[in-house]
């Protein structure tokens, strides 16, 4: 096989079908690994991975961290929770000093869209978006992609709505470039607050009605919605969004077959999802955990072996 | 790059003789398959295994348990190649733990590939014993390796290549040498 | 700092300008010829005999304007002196030809009285330009009390704006109005709805979808610049709509000026010719309030700078030093500098495709000083000198490390432009950029 073409991974923006593809089946690869007594290979011996989280997110660190122990890489964590960035020290400052101690991929997850790329210019490690702001969360969206390419083998035709707060969500645009790079119909459903302007020319179909999402959709990739919003005046309460656009096993029973259900995580159960559609047989949500460290040993395996060509 | 082929070793004819040969020396030396497993190593090693297993239990019967192994997350030289191997699957789909392994590849060269094998099996579990069976082996050791059933020894020269060629994926059975040039 | 150490310096005892196409609409002059200056006065227009007392200075090829105005500047004294101070901004003005600059009061402390005003126009004192403050509307820059007006009018201002925020309420602004009317000063209104405008870091659109980046909506300054609009009509007052930027607020302006209501507008040389797809960088040099917008929003920009809609060009020269410029978007401060690329992009850029030579010089000479107050430069005998000396046909590229301003965050550079000053002469100085290192 020939070099993996990219660097870092900074968003799905920029990689293409067949870069989709070749992480999918070397996750593939890797999720046999996952499935062995000894959960461990010696692939990225010696190599340093710092996770920077200056956002708190316990779930994707652990999975990155996973990844990267399957892997024999050497972990450290930062989180800025007691770090030098509550002491005016620049972003920039943080990582160029981390770096000195020679560390060979940064992951990064960082409140600010393209905080990865402005990074990316300045420091010659890899660079691993572990999701900026309302930008990208790359893995998350090869790991959803995955876990539907199993289930339905292709995703060419495949219809898939994307419910809830797509305006303030990494997971929604990573997902919509991904997706539709696959050859899937995305479609956006929320209440309008939440969707952002012009998101018709990113190529997708919106509609405000839960009903039809579920009418015209064999997927539903349902996205936790935060309270702040509300504080922010962007819909009334969580009882009416709740009404209007939960996820309900009586509103799932008028579609005509089954539809999968993905959902990033956290669950607000009772809010986005009713449990028993949570906990239902077409809920995918567990098969993402675990796809998610295989798709992360996969991206770190691709861009630590391209290091050396770059 | 233009490769030119210098000789064909092995013929279709010779490949089928060679693997019934090492079937037989693979009984004689393991007395029976009782506790036996074949291990074919990515991709080539895999076909190599499967042909072997169908032939072992033609001679003595019963099943022998058949497993792949991908090597490729073992490679040591995963970050200076200048090109990147893909993963395969491994699929080892029984306990190795006590089993006399053989390990089936198509060509032993400088024995990397091997110790990488043996780690991804000591990995898995504590086999018994781990014997090494190659269909050619060409010389030019980096490990200290030494292979327990040997098709054919070819000596090579650095800048020739050997080039297995099989039914299953290439059309044909041969084992071929072949010129590189750079 | 002083200008000799970026410039060659020529007295104007006796100097005599040879050679070069002077160019002055106010007297309908556009020829190939000589200007005489005496005791930086004008003494004559037309071929001169050589006096040999006279310092000669060849400027074939080259034109002569009467002296750019940039009405719109942050000079950032004081408060943030490693931005810019008034010093390094004359510098950076002298460079980039400007004989005159008016700077907006929204430093640290603000300039919101007399004896701070008096302070900064000192700072400006040493240096061939014409400082205008334009002093903040409301005490401390709180959108709460006027300032004192009228003793600001008598220490010089001319003008009063809360720029960097639209003044804090109507009522205010209704009352800035009546009393500078008044005075006849001119209000310059940053027009924007605060509420919607919050949190965004740049134009709201499918760029902004694309990037995740929050948006600024084009209607927050619509409804700011409408507010503006009703309360000038109202009032009678004359208002000054700062960097104008969408094409929906131009149209406001257009119907204002049919309607005869006295307004007055401005836009920025990156207004006019960038857009919002130069985000998708993440570069921070792309990122200032009003944000970059759509294409669409350009074109109206060219089109009412055209037909006159739009009667200023300006830079918004906003210097932020690279420590706080080089982070991330959201992270980053708005603005970019501007004193030093503008000439060059008018002249590379819209001139004299969207605009005449005589359109341009109306908007970077004349109707800035108009809409201040300010008594206007002529090229004519007896006339103090205030001229801007441009090389036409010069090719450069736009390199910040050039820059005499503190600041180098241009979205401009590695451009190449054809047309520079090569150098000023006002307050009874010339000064030359040239062979001096």
């Amino acid at each position: 096989m020939n070099p993996f073409p990219h660097k870092h991974l900074l968003g799905l923006e920029d990689y293409t079908a067949s870069d989709i593809t070749r992480i999918l089946d070397t996750a593939e690869s890797m999720r046999e690994v996952l499935d062995r007594p000894i959960r461990k290979v010696p692939t990225l011996r010696g190599i340093t991975v710092v996770n920077l989280f200056f956002e708190s997110s316990t779930r994707t660190r652990i999975s990155f961290e996973l990844a990267e122990k399957r892997l024999s890489a050497d972990t450290v964590n930062f989180s800025s929770t007691g770090s030098s960035l509550s002491k005016g020290e620049s972003l920039l400052d943080t990582v160029q000093n981390i770096e000195a101690m020679k560390t060979d991929v940064v992951v990064m997850r960082h409140r600010s869209p393209g905080a990865p790329h402005f990074l990316s210019k300045h420091i010659s490690s890899v660079i691993i978006n572990a999701g900026d702001g309302a930008h990208e969360h790359p893995t998350q969206a090869l790991l959803d992609i995955l876990t539907l390419r199993q289930k339905f083998g292709d995703l060419k035709g495949l219809r898939v709505t994307i419910v809830g707060d797509i305006a303030h969500s990494r997971v929604a645009l990573s997902n919509i470039y991904g997706l539709k790079k696959m050859g899937a119909h995305v479609k956006l459903c929320g209440p309008a607050t939440l969707i952002p302007r012009a998101a018709e020319t990113l190529g997708v179909d919106i509609t405000h009605s839960i009903e039809e999402a579920i009418a015209d959709s064999d997927v539903l990739n349902v996205l936790r919605l935060q309270l702040e919003r509300q504080e922010a005046g962007l819909f009334p309460s969580l009882r009416e969004y709740q009404k209007y656009f939960g996820l309900t096993r009586t509103r799932l029973e008028k579609a005509d077959k089954p539809l999968t259900i993905l959902h990033p995580g956290p669950i607000n159960r009772g809010v986005e999802i009713t449990s028993d559609v949570a906990d239902s047989e077409h809920a995918l949500i567990l098969n993402q955990v675990t796809n998610g460290v295989a798709v992360r040993m996969a991206v770190l395996y691709l861009l630590c072996g391209a290091k050396q060509e770059s | 790059m233009t490769d030119k082929i210098k000789s064909v070793i092995v013929d279709a004819q010779g490949f089928e003789r060679t693997l019934t040969r090492l079937a037989h020396e693979i009984i004689e030396r393991n007395r029976g398959t009782k506790d036996l497993a074949l291990i074919g190593m990515q991709t080539r090693g895999v076909f190599l295994a499967t042909r072997l297993a169908k032939q072992i239990e033609k001679i003595e019967g019963g099943d022998i348990p058949l497993g792949t192994l991908d090597v490729t997350l073992y490679r040591d030289d995963f970050r200076t190649r200048l090109k990147q191997p893909k993963v395969q699957v491994t699929d080892i789909p029984f306990d190795i733990y006590d089993i006399n392994l053989v390990l089936v590849d198509d060509v032993l060269y400088t024995g990397r590939t091997v110790r990488a094998a043996m780690d991804a099996l000591m990995d898995l579990n504590r086999p018994h014993r781990i014997q090494l069976a190659v269909l050619v082996d060409r010389g030019h050791r980096e490990m200290p390796i030494r292979p327990d059933f040997v098709g054919k020894n070819v000596p090579t020269s650095i800048n020739e290549e050997v080039r297995v060629r099989m039914q299953e994926i290439d059309g044909e059975d041969a084992v071929l040498l072949v010129e590189v040039s750079p | 700092m002083q200008t000799q150490d970026f410039f060659q310096t020529k007295p104007t005892r006796l100097l005599h300008l040879k050679g070069a196409r002077v160019v002055d609409p106010a007297t309908k002059l556009d020829k190939v010829t000589d200007i005489l200056i005496k005791d930086g006065k004008i003494a004559e227009v037309g071929f001169a005999d050589d006096n040999p007392e006279a310092e000669k200075i060849e400027l074939t090829g080259k034109m002569i304007t009467p002296g750019w105005f940039d009405m719109h500047v942050h000079f950032r004294e004081p408060g943030k002196e490693v931005a810019e101070t008034v010093a390094s901004g004359c510098l950076a003005a002298l460079n980039g030809g400007f004989t005159g600059v008016a700077v907006m009061p929204n430093t640290s402390p603000p300039l919101d009285n007399a004896g701070i005003v008096g302070w900064v126009q000192a700072q400006a004192e040493p240096f061939p330009v014409e400082l205008q403050v334009i002093a903040a509307v409301s005490k401390g820059r709180q959108g709460k009390e006027l300032v004192e007006m009228a003793e600001l009018c008598d220490s010089g201002v001319r003008a009063f704006s809360d720029d960097g925020s639209p003044v804090g309420s109507s009522a205010l602004l209704r009352h800035a109005l009546e009393y500078a009317d008044m005075l006849k000063a001119v209000i310059c209104e940053h027009a924007e709805d605060i509420s919607l405008a919050e949190g965004g870091v740049m134009h709201e659109g499918a760029v902004s979808t694309k990037l995740g980046l929050p948006g600024i909506p084009s209607v927050a300054e619509v409804i700011g610049v409408v507010r503006a609009l009703l309360l000038a009509e109202y009032t009678g007052a004359h208002i000054h709509i700062c960097h104008i930027s969408t094409a929906a607020a131009i149209e406001w302006v257009r119907w204002a000026k049919a309607k005869g209501i006295r307004v007055t507008a401005e836009v920025t040389p990156h207004h006019l010719l960038l857009t919002c797809d130069e985000c998708t960088s993440f570069q921070t040099s792309t990122k200032m309030n009003p944000p970059l917008r759509e294409e669409a929003d350009r074109q109206a920009c060219l089109e009412a700078l055209t037909d006159g809609t739009i009667d200023v060009i300006a830079t918004d020269h906003a210097p932020h030093p690279v420590e706080t410029k080089e982070d991330e978007f959201i992270q980053a401060p708005f603005g970019i500098v501007g004193l030093e690329t503008m000439l060059g992009l008018c002249l590379t850029h819209l001139c004299p495709k969207h605009l005449s030579l005589e359109a341009l010089l109306e908007r970077v000479v004349f109707a800035p000083r108009q809409v201040l107050g300010l008594p206007q430069p002529s090229i004519t005998a007896g006339e103090e000198a205030n001229l801007t000396i441009i090389d036409p046909d010069i090719d450069w590229t736009v390199n910040p490390e050039d820059f005499l301003s503190k600041s180098r965050n241009t979205p401009f550079a590695g451009w190449n432009l054809k047309g520079r000053a090569v150098g000023t002469i006002s307050k009874g100085q010339c000064l030359m950029k040239g062979d001096r290192a």
